[in-house]
C-alpha cells in the first residue's frame, strides 16, 4: 500500500466521478429531490397532540384521575397511563422514543386533602422544544386550576421538570436517515457494478495493471471516495432536512462509523455483482435485483416498524436495514447501545463481503 | 550488448486454439524490432506475455532479464506500453492522464514535454472521450513514456490513423531509437516495419515464418527483379521461347524475370524488333509487401491493411 499512489488515483477517480452527471445526480441530487417530495407530501402528518406517558403512583386516587382528566381535556396532550415502571419512566420513554412523561407521586390525593405541598415530575426533551413547551404549559395550567380550586389559591401542587432523551418523530425525521442510507447504498452499487464489468471490457484494468498501482490500492482509493461521498451526502441531507422541514436531525458522531462501513459494504456487493457476471448487461440486471428490494425494504422511505410483520422479517436480513437502523439510533434516538449493535452487524457483513469481493474480483482476464 | 527480450519455444493456447505455437526470437538492446503479421497471427498474445499481463502456456521468456509473469510488477516499472485498442478514463483530460500516470509511477509529471513530443499539446485540456482515434493513440504513446522506459512495447500504434498522424508517431519512434531505447513494435503495415525496424519477424498462425533485417528478408524471400511490359499478351509466348526467361501474364501486363544484368536490355530490344506494339514498361522489385503476401499465403490484398502511401524520408 502506497499513500501517494492511492492519492493520485483517488484524485483521478474523483474527477471522473464528478464529471459524470449521472453518478452525482444519484448520490446527491436525487435523494434531495426525494426529501423535498416526501417531505412536502407528509409534512403535516406529525401529531398535534403530544402523547404524555403517565405513571400514576397514587393508586388511581380520584384526585389523581381528575388531574389527568383535566390534562387530557386541554387537547394539548394525550394522556396515556402506563403500568408503573418502578421509578424508571425516563428510561421507558427513551426506549420507546417518546418525548414526554409525568409521574404523579404516591400521596398526591392525601396532600390535597391535608393541604400539604406535593410535587409532580414532568419529563420533557429539550431538543423537542415545541413539544416540551406544550407539555409544560398544559401541566402548569392544570396545576394552577387545581391550586385555585382545591387549595383556594395557595400552592399545593407544583411540578419539577426533568429531561428525557426522547422525542416525537415526524415522518421527515425518519426520512433523513433513510435517505442517507439510500445514498450509501446506491452510489457505490451503481458505479461499482458498472466499473467492475465495463472496465474489463474497455481494458482499463489492464491499463492500470501496467502501472505500479495495486488492486488493493485501487480498491482503497475507490472506497475512500465513496466514504467521502456518503459523508457529503449525509451532511447535505441533514442540512436540507433541518432547514426546509425543521427535521429533528443533527450531525452526531455515531453516524460516521456507518458512513464508513456502509460504503465499504456496498462497494463490495457491487464488485461481486460485477465480477460474477459475464457482460455489463448481466451485471446491471444482477445489480438491480440486489438494489431495489434492499432499497424499499430496509426502511429507506418508511420506518420498518410500520411494515407488516413478514416484511419486517425480510428487512432484518438486509444489510441496509442495519445501516439505516444504526443511523436512526445515532441521529434520532441518541441510542448508542442500539447503534453499536447495528454497527457490529454492518462491520461483520462488510468484512465478509469485502473478503469475498477481493477474492472474486480480478483485473486480469482468464 | 545484452538482449532486451529473449523468447524460446514460446507457446500460448486458448483452449484448442494455438495462438502462439513455439516461437523463438531475441531483441537486442537499442533496436527497433517489428512483429509483422495478419489479424489473429498471435502478435498481441506474444506482446502481452512479454509485458507480464498474460501467462504463457510453455516456453522461456526473459524481458530485461526477468520472468515477466512472475516479476511483472518490477518489470512494468521499467517498460512502456501502448496496448492495442488503447483506452483510458473517458473523463480525464490528456494532462490529467499523464499526471495520474506520473503519480502512479512516482515520477515527476512531464505532461507538457510529453504532449509536445507526441504533438498533442493543443488537446491537453480535452477529455479523453472527446479525442479522435489518432489523438488517443498519441496520448497512449505519451503515457507509455511517462516512466522513461528503456523498453517500449507498441502494439499497433498507428492502426487506423491518417498518414499525417502516422508520421508523427513514426517520428516519435525514431526519437526513441535515437535515445537508445529498445522498441518492440507490432504492425500490419509492411511499410512501417520496413521504415522503422532494424529487424522484422513475420508471424502467421502463431509461427514465425521469416525473420531478419528488412533487406535480408526481401533478398531471401523476394523474387528476382522483373521487367513489366504493358503490351499485347500474345507477346508472352514468343518472348518466353526466344529468351528462355520466366514470363508471366498478370492484369494485362507481361512480367519477365530478370536473371542477369543485361537481361532487361535483351528483352527490350527483342520486343522493339518483334513488331508487337507495347505502351509502357517498367522494372519492379519485390517489396516487403510482396514477400509478406507470398509468405503469409494471402493472395487477396484486401485482407490486409496496406499503408495508403509511402514515406519519402
Ligand atoms: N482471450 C482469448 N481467448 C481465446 N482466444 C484468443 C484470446 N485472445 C486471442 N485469441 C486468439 O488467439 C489468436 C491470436 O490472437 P492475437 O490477438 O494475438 O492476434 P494478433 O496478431 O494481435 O491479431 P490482430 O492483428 O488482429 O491484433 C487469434 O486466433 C485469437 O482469436
Ligand atoms: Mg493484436
Amino acid at each position: 500500500m502506497n499513500g501517494s499512489r492511492i492519492r493520485s488515483y483517488f484524485v483521478a477517480f474523483a474527477k471522473g466521478y464528478i464529471r459524470n452527471p449521472v453518478g452525482l445526480f444519484f448520490t446527491l441530487i436525487f435523494p434531495i429531490i426525494l426529501i423535498l417530495i416526501f417531505g412536502a407530501v407528509f409534512a403535516n402528518s406529525g401529531s398535534v397532540t403530544v402523547p404524555l406517558y403517565v405513571e400514576n403512583l397514587d393508586h388511581n386516587s380520584p384526585a389523581s384521575v381528575a388531574f389527568l382528566a383535566a390534562l387530557n381535556s386541554t387537547g394539548a396532550v394525550r394522556v396515556d397511563v402506563i403500568s408503573p415502571t418502578a421509578g424508571n419512566l425516563s428510561t421507558y420513554l427513551a426506549k420507546n422514543s417518546e418525548t414526554a412523561g409525568l409521574v404523579i407521586p404516591d400521596g398526591f390525593q392525601a396532600a390535597l386533602v391535608n393541604r400539604t405541598h406535593v410535587n409532580v415530575v414532568v419529563f420533557t426533551n429539550p431538543s423537542a422544544a415545541s413539544e416540551a413547551g406544550i407539555v409544560i404549559g398544559a401541566v402548569t395550567g392544570v396545576e394552577n386550576a387545581f391550586n385555585l380550586e382545591e387549595a383556594k389559591g395557595s400552592v399545593i401542587v407544583s411540578s419539577s421538570y426533568l429531561n428525557v432523551g426522547s422525542r416525537i418523530y415526524t415522518y421527515i425525521d425518519y426520512l433523513i436517515p433513510g435517505l442517507i442510507g439510500f445514498s450509501i447504498l446506491t452510489s457505490p452499487m451503481f458505479s461499482m457494478v458498472n466499473i467492475s464489468s465495463t472496465w474489463k471490457r474497455d481494458k482499463l484494468f489492464r491499463q492500470l495493471s501496467l502501472t505500479p498501482l495495486t488492486r488493493a490500492e485501487w480498491l482503497t482509493a475507490a472506497m475512500l471516495w465513496y466514504v467521502l461521498l456518503a459523508i457529503v451526502a449525509a451532511l447535505v441531507m441533514i442540512f436540507v432536512g433541518r432547514s426546509v422541514f425543521g427535521a429533528h436531525v443533527s450531525v452526531v458522531a455515531w453516524m460516521f462509523p456507518f458512513l464508513v462501513a456502509g460504503p465499504v459494504l456496498f462497494v463490495s456487493v457491487g464488485l461481486i455483482a460485477g465480477s460474477v457476471s459475464k457482460t455489463p448487461e448481466t451485471a446491471a440486471v444482477i445489480g438491480n435485483v440486489i438494489l431495489f428490494p434492499m432499497m424499499f425494504l430496509s426502511g429507506t422511505f418508511f420506518p420498518v416498524s410500520s411494515f407488516p410483520a413478514y416484511l419486517q422479517t425480510v428487512a432484518h436480513i438486509l444489510p441496509l436495514y442495519y445501516v439505516i437502523e444504526g443511523l436512526n439510533n445515532g441521529i434520532l434516538f441518541a441510542n448508542g447501545a442500539g447503534a453499536l449493535q447495528d454497527l457490529i452487524v454492518v462491520v461483520v457483513v462488510a468484512t465478509v463481503l469485502f473478503l469475498v469481493a477481493i477474492s472474486v474480483f480480478s483485473w486480469r482476464e482468464n | 550488448m545484452t538482449a532486451a527480450v529473449e523468447v524460446e519455444k514460446l507457446v500460448k493456447t486458448y483452449g484448442s486454439v494455438r495462438a502462439v505455437d513455439g516461437i523463438d526470437f531475441t531483441i537486442e538492446t537499442g533496436e527497433v524490432f517489428a512483429f509483422l503479421g495478419p489479424n489473429g497471427a498471435g502478435k498481441t498474445t506474444t506482446v502481452e506475455i512479454l509485458e507480464g499481463i498474460r501467462p504463457s502456456t510453455s516456453g522461456q521468456v526473459r524481458v530485461m532479464g526477468r520472468d515477466p509473469w512472475k516479476e511483472g510488477r518490477e518489470l512494468q516499472r521499467k517498460i512502456g506500453v501502448i496496448p492495442q485498442d488503447f483506452h483510458f478514463f473517458p473523463k480525464l483530460n490528456s494532462r490529467e492522464a499523464i499526471d495520474l500516470y506520473a503519480g502512479l509511477f512516482g515520477v515527476p509529471s512531464r505532461a507538457k514535454e510529453l504532449l509536445d513530443r507526441v504533438e498533442l499539446s493543443d488537446k491537453a485540456d480535452a477529455l479523453f472521450e472527446n479525442l479522435s482515434g489518432g489523438q488517443k493513440q498519441k496520448l497512449g504513446l505519451a503515457l507509455a513514456l511517462v516512466n522513461d522506459p528503456q523498453l517500449c512495447f507498441l502494439d499497433e500504434p498507428t492502426t487506423g490513423l491518417d498518414p499525417r498522424a502516422r508520421r508523427a508517431i513514426w517520428a516519435v519512434i525514431r526519437g526513441l531509437k535515437a535515445e537508445g531505447r529498445t522498441v518492440f513494435l507490432t504492425t500490419h503495415y509492411l511499410e512501417e516495419a520496413q521504415l522503422l525496424a532494424d529487424r522484422i519477424a513475420i508471424i502467421n498462425l502463431g509461427h514465425i515464418i521469416a525473420a531478419g533485417a528488412p533487406s535480408e528478408i526481401i533478398n531471401r524471400y523476394g523474387r528476382p527483379e522483373r521487367l513489366r511490359i504493358v503490351a499485347d499478351p500474345a507477346l508472352a509466348e514468343p518472348l518466353r521461347r526466344q529468351l528462355g526467361l520466366p514470363v508471366d501474364v498478370q492484369n494485362g501486363a507481361i512480367s519477365v524475370e530478370l536473371h542477369a544484368k543485361g537481361d532487361a536490355l535483351k528483352v527490350l530490344s527483342w520486343v522493339e524488333s518483334s513488331g508487337y506494339s507495347y505502351s509502357s514498361f517498367s522494372t519492379a522489385q519485390d517489396t516487403l509487401e510482396d514477400v509478406f503476401i507470398r509468405l503469409v499465403g494471402v493472395s487477396d490484398h484486401s485482407a490486409l491493411d496496406l499503408a495508403p502511401e509511402g514515406d519519402s524520408a
